[in-house]
């Protein structure tokens, strides 16, 4: 099934695998929706041991840990079609072939309403995309979806409770205006009014926002830390 | 901030154990951070959160007569059972 021309990647192989380009829209969807969870359970377990009290240090990191979670069900869902495995797909690619949504890339430790705000607006993205999914042919794709979505009634719980204290303090509602045109472009085009209805914003008609397929210098230093284990002893099994 | 004190049930129809608390601007927080605490690895059926000012607490004793016989220690049933069985002629062996 997989793309017409496409590389397939060997398994432990440390060099980058096949250019997404290359691979079918299905797996094409799955990388983009894997590489999001990955990147922004990565960002948001930096922290661990230093968030704003005890309590939120560890429901951020389990929330963290979440994601990660999903992204390797999603990966494996890729893997199975790409003929490779979840973990060459998480760390063998090169920074540029990743199909992660600009706005999970970000570095934003050690300033809590940039992440707290970040928080808030995937998880409004993401519940547009997964109710989607959940409807979707695919019944492999919907049943993970589905079962994604169980978890993600928690992660919405939390980040509504703090985006509702949050709601009129001028950090928070500053750092949602930055982030809203990275956070336009985790969904596709036709989902981005309803995005901006359920976060209370007018319009999702914007100049420019921060597309799927770009990607901030941030991505190169945290993929330097991700894979450097990895790379260290390429085809080593953990 | 308020202080909740979190009380786990491990399984369907064991009693609640104290397991720790939490601090939580109100009962919407705690019920968030206690999940992601005490509920992420399968190690509660169900959880109570008490805020800590609803807890009433008893320190005060008093039992000035000594009154042993009131105490799940007092008596002293092995020591009795064998007066009982000497008076009844018993001859069961052993000590």
């Amino acid at each position: 099934m997989s793309g017409v021309g496409s590389t397939k990647p060997q398994a432990g192989d440390a060099g980058p695998v096949g250019a997404s380009h290359h691979h079918s829209a299905r797996a094409t969807l799955l990388l983009s929706l894997a590489d999001d969870e990955l990147i922004l359970g990565w960002r948001d377990s930096e922290w661990t041991g230093i968030a704003p009290t005890l309590e939120e240090d560890v429901a951020f990191s389990s929330i963290a840990q979440n994601e990660i979670g999903h992204a390797r069900a999603l990966y494996e869902l890729a893997a199975a079609e790409l003929d490779t495995d979840a973990d060459a797909l998480a760390f063998d690619r090169a920074p540029s072939e990743y199909r992660c949504a600009p706005l999970v890339e970000l570095r934003l430790i050690d300033d809590w309403a940039l992440t707290i705000a970040r928080r808030y607006l995937y998880e409004e993205a993401d519940r547009v995309r997964i109710e989607a999914l959940k409807e979707s042919d695919d019944t492999e794709l919907a049943g993970l979806a589905a079962k994604i979505d169980r978890e993600e009634v928690y992660h919405r719980l939390h980040a509504e409770l703090w985006a509702a204290r949050l709601r009129d303090e001028p950090r928070f509602t500053a750092a949602v205006d930055r982030l809203w045109p990275f956070a336009l472009a985790v969904v596709d085009p036709p989902q981005r009014e309803e995005l901006a209805r359920r976060v209370g914003r007018p319009s999702a008609n914007l100049a420019q926002t921060s597309e799927r397929g770009t990607h901030t210098s941030d991505l190169t230093a945290l993929w330097e830390e991700m894979t450097e284990v990895r790379r260290s002893e390429p085809g080593a099994q953990w | 901030m308020t202080v909740y004190e979190v009380f786990r049930q491990e399984r369907k129809g064991q009693p609640f154990a104290h397991a720790g608390s939490l601090e939580a601007p109100d009962a919407a927080f705690a019920d968030a951070w206690a999940r992601e605490q005490y509920g992420r690895r399968g190690e509660s059926e169900a959880l109570w959160l008490v805020p800590r000012t609803s807890i009433h607490q008893v320190t005060d004793w008093a039992d000035e007569f000594d009154l042993k016989y009131r105490r799940v220690d007092g008596y002293s049933i092995k020591a009795r059972l064998a007066e009982a069985r000497e008076r009844a002629g018993a001859t069961k062996s052993g000590t």
